[in-house]
């Protein structure tokens, strides 16, 4: 018989559950296969109640981040390969309330994500007839990087600010927005610096740093933070120098 | 909308600029005072140049602001490690108090003791 791992996966149901629990499987231990891999296998050949959620299975969706061992991580790009001989702990993302298994529920997520305007806010949008909005290559790569999030949330399972404080807006979506606020095309700088430059907002942000480390598509959300914590000190200052001044 | 805003730039303001100083300044002091005039790496200056330099007012400015910054460097960062470290969000009040409050007391003695150079 091949070579088995062992997975230890929380269980949770909230019809029949007071609390989740962990249960145990053995998946074949195959060097090309991932966490989802295994995941997948389990749900098909020996417990199809097992719920995750999952989509593209190439680091593109989003939807496959769980704690691995305790780490947040996209399991479609964990090799169970590198935790043998195992056992492997599989559990919902940290910080987020547990719907079922390893579903977690994400909805003060996308209140935050909204609150920030993540998209191009144009004071008068230009006729289509005068053409498209230019940008050179370097207007381009002063934003690049952070538009890289594909919204995985491991970035708030690895944040201790939000795990302490939920109110907190949290390390994607304030490097979402600094990724509109750095675009050449945007001219909505103003309407988010009143959200962004709340307690709520980048003050929030102790510089534990750990986003950067968790974020499979190199984002840095706490470099955002940082550059934005500029910005909005030198909004500060300029606010206090000339109150007569803008809104 | 501004009311809402936090108070944290000046905090944060302090604070980055103390990292700069912390970062930059301190290292160099240090090897030039603890390393290579002790060791005869390089001349050391005469005690009565160093005094006319810490007695200038721009001497007296930047001894100040070389001590002051650092200290609220340290009181913004010990206060985020002690909170999200020891995860004690509830004694905030008491952790605010006791790292500005430290900061502060220590920039008032640098100042006794900068006003104080003969």
């Amino acid at each position: 018989m091949a070579e088995q791992i062992a997975l230890e996966i929380t269980r949770y149901s909230p019809e029949r559950d007071k609390t989740p629990s962990m249960e145990e499987f053995e998946v074949p231990l195959r060097k090309e296969w991932v966490v989802l891999d295994a995941l997948n296998y389990i749900k098909d050949k020996v417990d199809g109640s097992l719920s995750f959620r999952w989509s593209c299975r190439m680091g593109v969706c989003g939807s496959c981040g769980m704690m691995v061992n305790g780490e947040p991580k996209l399991t479609c790009a964990t090799f169970l390969n590198d935790y043998a001989p195992g056992p492997i702990r599989v559990e919902p993302l940290k910080n987020f309330p547990v719907m079922r298994d390893l579903i977690v529920e994400i909805s003060d997520f996308l209140a935050k994500l909204s609150k920030v305007k993540p998209w191009l806010i144009r004071k008068k949008e230009k006729p289509i007839s005068e053409g498209e909005y230019l940008q050179t290559p370097e207007e381009l790569d002063s934003y690049r990087q952070f538009s890289m999030c594909i919204n995985c949330l491991l970035c708030y399972a690895a944040c201790p600010v939000y795990g302490l404080d939920p109110l907190f807006a949290g390390p994607a979506a304030l490097a979402l927005a600094q990724r509109y606020n750095m675009d050449s095309r945007d001219e909505g700088k103003s309407e988010r610096l009143d959200v962004l430059s709340q307690h709520d907002g980048i003050w929030g942000c102790t510089f534990v740093g750990e986003c950067t480390q968790v974020c499979p598509k190199h984002v840095d959300p706490a470099g955002a933070i940082q550059q934005y914590k500029l910005t909005a000190a030198q909004e500060w200052v300029k606010s206090l120098l000339m109150p007569w001044g803008g809104k | 909308m501004a009311a809402k805003r936090s108070n944290e730039p000046f905090l944060w303001l302090l604070f980055s600029a103390g990292g700069v100083v912390a970062a930059l300044l301190v290292p160099v002091h240090l090897f030039l005072f603890g390393l290579a005039f002790p060791l005869g790496w390089l001349p050391a200056p005469a005690h009565d140049t160093l005094l006319a330099l810490a007695r200038s007012p721009i001497g007296r400015i930047y001894l100040l602001v070389f001590c002051v910054l650092p200290l609220f460097h340290w009181a913004h960062r010990f206060r985020y490690t002690l909170y999200d470290g020891l995860q004690i969000k509830h004694l905030n009040e008491l952790v605010n108090t006791l790292c500005y409050g430290g900061a502060t007391v220590g920039a008032a003695f640098a100042v006794y003791l900068i006003w104080r150079i003969p």
